[in-house]
């Protein structure tokens, strides 16, 4: 007993070294994950899953993405609008065009849409596009890794 | 001198405490920051005008006719080639690698799909027949590729 009140309270220390190598493995792991992408995804939109949506090579050229929900209206700018009312902000959208000297036509227009969507609608929205100038069109799909 | 001497031997205890902090913050951040991106891919679809439509396609092959029709609920209840019934997109993609062909010499290039699918019909059946006609995934994981002119038909009016 009277050695250990000598001693006074014994400082523990506490090896850092373990610690500190770990979290520098989260920082790293993090910093290798971390997607700059600027794609447009949407969780109220389930994209159809196909064995061949292999991501495209390049970025497209002046991308407008359209994402049509399951019960027909179309996310544009983060939010949801009705497919009546889609070629409103469409028309703005080739004004922007043209007001930088580009041809609507040679926008693409992304389509996302539910794989709940019923085709109608999807072929509305294109109708829509078309009737507005654009003429290309891409239709997204989730691609499917289970092979 | 002695006392330098003795004072270098002596360990210098490194205050960790302000790195820790950062390395917390900037874990924290990382974490909060992370997304996971699901890999998408696109189909082009060739859409063109109207009055173009029909000018501006110099293909010797008529277009194949895939034709989709829906029940009340927007489920698949019939797909047709050509006219002829299909049991599954599998007999699909079968019967249009047996009409194009594959590898050199295939058609693959100057045949167009022409989608046929009722209104109500729902969109991931599209989506499934976009797939079975425009390629194969073969078992070693190389895609063969078929049909790349996929349009739709003008939508019906009811």
């Amino acid at each position: 007993m009277a050695r250990k009140q000598g001693a006074g309270p014994a400082k523990t220390d506490i090896d850092m070294t373990p610690m500190i190598d770990m979290t520098f493995q989260l920082i790293t792991f993090f910093v290798f994950t971390l997607n700059f992408s600027t794609a447009v995804q949407d969780d109220r939109v389930q994209l159809p899953v196909s064995q061949l949506a292999k991501p495209a090579e390049g970025p497209s050229v002046e991308p407008i993405t359209l994402q049509l929900m399951s019960d027909g209206r179309v996310i544009y700018s983060g939010e949801p609008v009705s497919l009546q009312d889609i070629g409103g902000y469409l028309e703005n959208e080739k004004r922007v065009m043209i007001s930088v000297s580009k041809e609507p036509s040679t926008a693409t227009v992304i389509v996302r849409a539910d794989g709940r969507s019923t085709t109608g609608d999807v072929q509305d929205l294109i109708k829509i596009c078309q009737e507005k100038g654009f003429e290309k069109f891409v239709l997204r799909a989730q691609y499917d890794e289970s092979n | 001198m002695a006392a330098k001497r003795e004072g270098l031997s002596d360990k210098i205890a490194i205050d960790m405490t302000p790195m820790i902090d950062v390395v917390f913050q900037l874990i924290t951040f990382f974490m909060l920051t992370l997304k996971t991106v699901i890999t998408e891919g696109d189909f082009d679809i060739r859409m063109p005008l109207g009055a173009s439509a029909g000018a501006a396609w110099e293909d010797p092959l008529p277009p194949v006719r895939v034709r989709m029709t829906a029940g009340p609920d927007g489920e698949r209840t019939s797909l047709t080639m050509n006219g002829q019934p299909m049991g599954d997109f599998e007999e699909l993609r079968r019967r249009i690698i047996d009409l194009v062909g594959t590898g050199p010499g295939s058609n693959a290039d100057k045949t167009e799909v022409e989608l046929d699918c009722d209104p109500t019909l729902t969109y991931d059946n599209v989506i499934a027949a976009v797939t079975a006609v425009s390629g194969m995934v073969q078992p070693d994981g190389t895609v063969v590729e078929l049909i790349k002119k996929i349009k739709f038909a003008p939508p019906k009016k009811n």
